[in-house]
């Protein structure tokens, strides 16, 4: 399954607010939901979801049961040097993903 | 919501004069696109937003996989999809010699798969076949819809006909009570739209995944109170092909994000 599409622009001047975009594959089950058998489909959801930039942490969030499949973050920064930016999901089951993009400031 | 849906449903049968049977004319026709909202709309648009693109990425994998006993991958034969795979998923269901009957994309991936790959067919909704009729559709993308002229096709798209105006169901409804005289109102909250296969396989937010047109066709059969044909049913098949060549034209925007 792809990992992970991610939308970092290439370069930027410094002070620039720069718009990332990042969206991920996963079902995000609730475990709230019953097979026609009855039983409650267990609970599959990614937890966690951090943005390092330089190895700096600038954006963390938390996910719940009720956010849709596939989920989709953008968020601002200020650019301010060149460097790489990493992504990791974390979730349920040891769902673990790992994506990263480059930007250059001038 | 179901109960209201279907009251409505049964509201608009109730209200609805004999069948027009009307087609829409050139002019007039849709995507559903067109009848969105602006943040959906913009969800299809952005290539980083749109979350079809995860399986065409997947599809672009599987394209250069060997999976069958025969060591083969779909670019050993049809090498670059970028210049290969162009325009096909337009003219498709195509008619096909052997069978004498019209196959569709995602049959004829597994037709190449049994013949060629001498692989396991993919079922009908998982991942891997969706992946790759995204992959191959999304080739198309922007190009008009052009029916495949075989006129051997002639008979079954006159039954896809039959079929989209023929009534059945507890409620009584054919396709073209909605799709044809109606897709200018709202059912609830949703607007009925043309039924105009432009994006399929297509990203459903109500689904929260991709599926492919026959999946949408059997959505619509439960939605009236019909059993539905089963996946790969040749009526589904003649239902598509009716629904591209009343489509003709109109460009190809797979993956599409509905809600």
């Amino acid at each position: 399954m792809a990992s992970a599409l991610i939308n970092v622009p290439k370069r930027a001047k410094r002070g620039d607010i720069i718009e990332i975009r990042a969206l991920t594959s996963h079902i995000m089950e609730t475990g709230y939901r019953r097979k026609a058998s009855g039983e409650i489909v267990p609970r599959d959801i990614i937890t966690s979801f951090t943005c390092r930039f330089n190895g700096q942490e600038i954006f963390r969030a938390d996910l719940f049961p009720a956010i849709a499949a596939n989920p989709y973050f953008s968020f601002f920064t200020t650019a301010r040097e060149s460097g790489r930016f990493e992504f990791e999901w974390t979730g349920d089951n040891g769902f673990s993903q790992t994506a990263s993009a480059a930007i250059t400031v001038e | 919501m179901k109960r209201a849906c279907a009251m409505l449903v049964a509201a608009l049968l109730v209200a609805a004069a004999p069948l027009r049977a009307a087609e829409i004319p050139p002019d007039q026709r849709r995507s559903g696109y067109s009848f969105m909202g602006p943040d959906s709309k913009a969800m299809q648009d952005d290539d980083t937003a749109n979350p079809g693109m995860l399986w065409v990425l997947d599809g672009e994998a599987l394209w250069n996989k060997r999976p069958g006993a025969a060591n083969n991958a779909c670019a050993d034969c049809h090498g670059d999809a970028r210049a290969s795979m162009k325009g096909v998923a337009a003219r498709y269901p195509a008619f096909d010699k052997a069978l004498g009957r019209p196959v569709d994309l995602e049959q004829r991936i597994n037709l190449c798969r049994a013949q060629h790959q001498q692989a396991p067919a993919l079922d009908y909704e998982s991942h891997d076949l969706l992946a790759l009729s995204a992959f191959i559709a999304n080739q198309s993308r922007g190009m008009p819809i052009t029916p495949d002229g075989d006129s051997q096709l002639a008979p079954f798209i006159a039954r896809g006909h039959e079929l989209f105006m023929q009534r059945q169901g507890q409620l009584n409804l054919a396709c073209a009570n909605c799709h044809d005289d109606n897709w200018d109102k709202r059912l609830a909250g949703a607007a009925i739209t043309q039924g105009q296969p432009t994006g399929y396989p297509m990203y459903r937010l109500e689904w929260q995944t991709l599926g492919s047109l026959q999946r949408r066709l059997r959505g619509c059969m439960t939605g009236i109170r019909a059993q539905a044909y089963n996946y790969g049913a040749p009526e589904l098949v003649e239902l598509e092909l009716y629904l591209m060549s009343r489509a003709a034209g109109m460009p190809i925007e797979t993956p599409a994000v509905r809600p």
